[in-house]
């Protein structure tokens, strides 16, 4: 058995899930430390989501265990706050209302303050409907931290945002993450965006841990450096390792007639010009020479 | 160009129809064009309403039937709302009860009046009867519809941020389902004064379809004719009201 190391917060022990009898995690074992930043990266369907909602305790895990703070989980995590996808916000509540959800007492100093914390301290009186979606993303956060979590749970919060906004947002994630020190874990499909703000990204496959990645680059990061490029690029070849292996093995078996562009299409991952490079090969093929 | 209406000519122009058809009428009833025994004119109509009320008659009928109007959309629409919240909420609830609506509701509930009579007579009993029946439904599908169409990583997310019980249904699930519910509630006024026109022409001494009975028997087009006038106003008026507690309930969604 795992003896409980003094400074970690979050320790999973073979933590296993299943849904309707299909493992979506299988055996996961997991350290946080306290004020850890930890990126969860994997292809959609990985199961890291699922691994973020069982630290939540919105769901049960069926094997293993999992201990916060020393104590097991076992129902909601109340030292956690999580950070959905799509926002959330009630939209019959305004902005101010949204973000003292779940409050007592006297309430709207605190969450005044919070909005404040995330620059929208004037939209308090506006219905959520009236933001951009960057701003609900802002509205959410605020929303999370006015609980003052120890845990800071992230379900993909920017993945919906364009570009700027994420950049903008994943600079203000941090900048609050190093004020509040809290324990956080990233849900992402975005491998730079995992680099550019956990110090440690994980990645799943099938259930599983198959890398655990210390990112030692000083903070705050620059995307432009080498090294940060360097990280970027080991993990996103590390995920798409398989594909290519399946890839080139679906290639390697199939006569090069036509039905291959369809057959190919489906085993070879989203990076549609692979797509593209297999289609332009065979047509360079039957080119009457 | 693009024609622009401005907000004087939004609220009038919604009237030009019925204005238009009014004026028409009284011309071509002053003309003898519509002989007064098919159609009074509108005029005529508007004499008729100035006596009856000068007797005290109209205010009678009226309040009469807009109580019999109110307490049986009260006793409906609370019992369908009640019925559709716990059949929303609880899955038990739910098993026991909603086929069983299911089948009552496809009953027209008109249908019922010679049984109603029958059961409670002809006095005030058998009317609020047959309007809770017929506001009831409406009401009761779309309060379940509304709770059961509530987003459910709404409650979720109020679940993760601590709320439960009462709390989470009146921060999540009831404001949820309050624009379905308000749908219900338009609805069942319409089915109301329906309602309540059928069963006071069936079957009454009092009240505004009485009054239009009554006064078939001596060939009082005028005072027919006014009572369907005043079901139109009555039916606007719900409306409007109904319109209004939308607006100022469901701001955000404007």
């Amino acid at each position: 058995m795992l003896s409980h190391i003094p400074d970690s917060h979050i320790v999973l022990d073979a933590v296993q899930k299943t849904y309707n009898n299909r493992p979506v995690l299988n055996g996961i074992n997991l350290t946080i430390k306290f004020g850890e930043f930890v990126a969860v990266v994997g292809k959609s369907g990985c199961g890291k989501s699922t691994l973020l909602r069982l630290v939540a305790g919105l769901e049960k895990y069926d094997g293993g265990s999992i201990c916060v703070g020393g104590m097991a989980l076992n129902r909601l995590n109340k030292h956690a706050r999580i950070m959905f996808q799509d926002g959330r916000l009630l939209p019959w509540k305004r902005v101010i209302d949204n973000v003292g959800l779940g409050l007592h007492g006297n309430w709207k100093m605190e969450a005044l303050q919070a909005l404040r914390n995330v620059g929208l301290e004037e939209r308090g009186q506006d219905w959520p409907a009236k933001l951009s979606g960057g701003q609900k993303q802002r509205v959410a956060l605020a929303r999370a931290l006015v609980h003052k979590p120890d845990i800071l749970l992230l379900d993909e919060p920017l993945g919906a945002l364009d570009a700027l906004t994420r950049i903008e947002m994943q600079d203000l994630i941090e900048t609050i993450w190093k004020e509040k020190k809290f324990t956080s874990i990233l849900v992402t499909h975005d491998v730079e965006e995992a680099v550019a703000i956990a110090d440690r990204v994980i990645l799943i496959e099938d259930g599983k841990i198959v890398l655990n990645k210390l990112i030692n680059l000083p903070r705050p990061r620059q995307r432009s450096n080498s090294a940060f490029a360097n990280h970027v690029e080991e993990i996103l070849d590390r995920i798409m390792l398989r594909g290519k292996e399946k890839e080139l093995l679906v290639v390697n078996r199939q006569p090069e007639t036509l039905p291959l562009v369809r057959k190919a299409k489906k085993v070879v991952p989203e990076s549609s010009y692979k797509e593209e490079s297999v289609r332009n090969g065979i047509k360079d093929h039957q080119k009457p020479q | 160009m693009k024609p622009s209406i401005n907000g004087a000519a939004k609220v009038f122009i919604p009237w030009a129809v019925p204005v238009l058809l009014l004026l028409c009428w009284q011309i071509f009833a002053s003309m003898g064009v519509i002989p007064p025994r098919i159609l009074p004119a509108p005029l005529d109509v508007l004499k008729a309403a100035v006596e009856l009320t000068q007797t005290g008659e109209l205010l009678d009928h009226l309040s009469i039937s807009l109580g019999r109007a109110l307490t049986g959309f009260l006793i409906g629409g609370t019992i369908g709302f009640l019925l559709g919240l716990f059949n929303g909420i609880s899955k038990v609830s739910e098993l026991f009860f909603d086929t069983s609506i299911q089948m009552l509701r496809n009953i027209p509930h008109l249908a019922l009046i010679p049984l109603v009579i029958l059961w409670f007579g002809i006095d005030e009993t058998s009317k609020i009867f047959i309007v809770a029946l017929g506001v009831l439904f409406p009401v009761y599908i779309n309060t379940y519809h509304g709770i059961k169409s509530v987003d459910k990583n709404l409650i979720e997310m109020g679940q993760a941020y601590g709320l439960k019980g009462g709390a989470l249904f009146w921060t999540i699930i009831f404001p949820g389902a309050l624009s379905s519910i308000l749908v219900g509630i338009r609805f069942s006024l319409g089915v109301m004064w329906m309602t309540l026109i059928v069963a006071e022409t069936i079957s009454a001494h009092s009240g505004i379809g009485y009054m239009a009975m009554n006064a078939r028997e001596f060939m009082q087009m005028d005072v027919i004719v006014l009572s369907i006038v005043l079901y139109a106003l009555f039916g606007k008026l719900s409306d409007v009201i109904a319109r209004m507690v939308e607006g100022k309930w469901l701001q955000w969604n404007s």
